[in-house]
């Protein structure tokens, strides 16, 4: 038998196929990343509808107003009760015509929980008016119905 | 000068591609941690005019809104709906999903066949159909919003959205039967 006394060198594996997949997966993410802040919150969970279209051109001026299935106002970050959404509103309202922009060319995008009760939506869009608001857009999510 | 030995043998440099896998790697933890799935949101194209409207008059164009009134049970769910005269409602109120679904169905065909009706001056446009929601207090915003779709418009068959009734309002709010 001989004895093997050949090279005794280290067999490394072939990396140049994982870095290609690895390489892959990076452009992968980087074309689907999106830095850019969509205004969401976890408590809402936004009914369905096929009709929902992202708005085009995007809306300028734009307030978001969340609302959970318990009638909680969040705005701006902050939880408030429907009672007192009024004040948040009006103040809100006046922060946005000291920046020198129209109240009339803003838009309340109205965020509700999808087992809100629709006479709290209701009572919220009427506080957004209240305090001077005057244009509304409804957010659902968009796309084909698939869920039961 | 010296005289180059061509036969001299051109060496391989071999860069060092550990490091590169490394940042590479990094890179990818990046981009994987930062990656959230989100959900597309999308508006409605409605306009909302003021619920409060401080007179009744109407003008000459503007003919009175129809009134869509939807009922809810104690937990919220839709029972009957009605449009004007047109009464969508089912024997016991509706109980399932599958006949919630066909009356908003039954909803929107209707919605098409009133707005295609008297083509040309004074028929039904997208401006002169006005369409108030009246619905139960405890109604859940999943159905009112359902509503809409069936008002606002169609998907046709390239998936563009046809406008139906574009003026939707809601009468004003119920007291809420829960309220102090």
């Amino acid at each position: 038998m001989r004895i093997n006394k050949g090279r005794r060198g280290i067999e490394e594996g072939d990396m140049t196929p994982m870095i290609d997949m690895v390489f892959q997966l990076i452009a992968f993410f980087m074309v689907l990343v999106n830095f850019t802040e969509q205004e969401t919150n976890q408590d809402v969970v936004l009914p369905h509808s096929v009709l929902a279209k992202a708005p085009d051109p995007p809306l300028k001026n734009v307030v978001f107003v969340h609302m959970t299935e318990d009638a909680e106002v969040i705005l701006l970050g902050q939880r408030i009760i429907l009672d007192n959404a009024y004040d948040y509103l009006y103040q809100e309202a006046q922060i946005i015509r000291n920046s020198n922009v129209s109240v009339d060319d803003t838009t309340v995008v109205i965020r509700a929980h999808e087992d809100a009760n629709t006479g709290h939506v209701q009572k919220l869009i009427s506080e957004c008016l209240r305090a001077g608001f005057k244009q509304f857009a409804l957010r659902a999510t968009s796309g084909e119905e698939n869920h039961s | 000068m010296k005289i180059r030995n061509t036969k001299e043998k051109h060496e391989k440099i071999e860069v060092p591609m550990t490091p590169m896998i490394d940042i590479v790697f990094q890179l990818l933890i990046f981009f994987i941690m930062t990656f959230k799935i989100v959900d597309v949101e999308g508006d409605f194209n409605i306009k909302m005019p003021e619920a409060a409207r401080e007179s009744n008059a109407l003008t000459e164009e503007q003919i009175p809104p129809m009134r869509l009134i939807m009922k809810a049970n104690t937990a919220g769910d839709l029972v009957s709906m009605r449009l004007a005269e047109q009464n969508f409602s089912i024997e016991g109120g509706y109980t399932s999903y599958e006949e919630r679904t066909s009356a908003f169905s039954s909803l929107g065909n209707y919605i098409v066949r009133f707005m295609g009706n008297q083509i040309g001056p004074g028929g039904n446009t997208p401006e002169t159909v006005e369409i108030e929601i009246d619905a139960d207090f405890n109604l859940k915003y999943e159905y009112t919003i359902q509503a809409i779709t069936m008002i606002s418009g169609r998907l046709d068959n390239n998936k563009e959205v046809v406008p139906l009734v574009e003026k939707i309002q809601f009468a004003p709010p119920r007291p809420d039967p829960n309220a102090e």
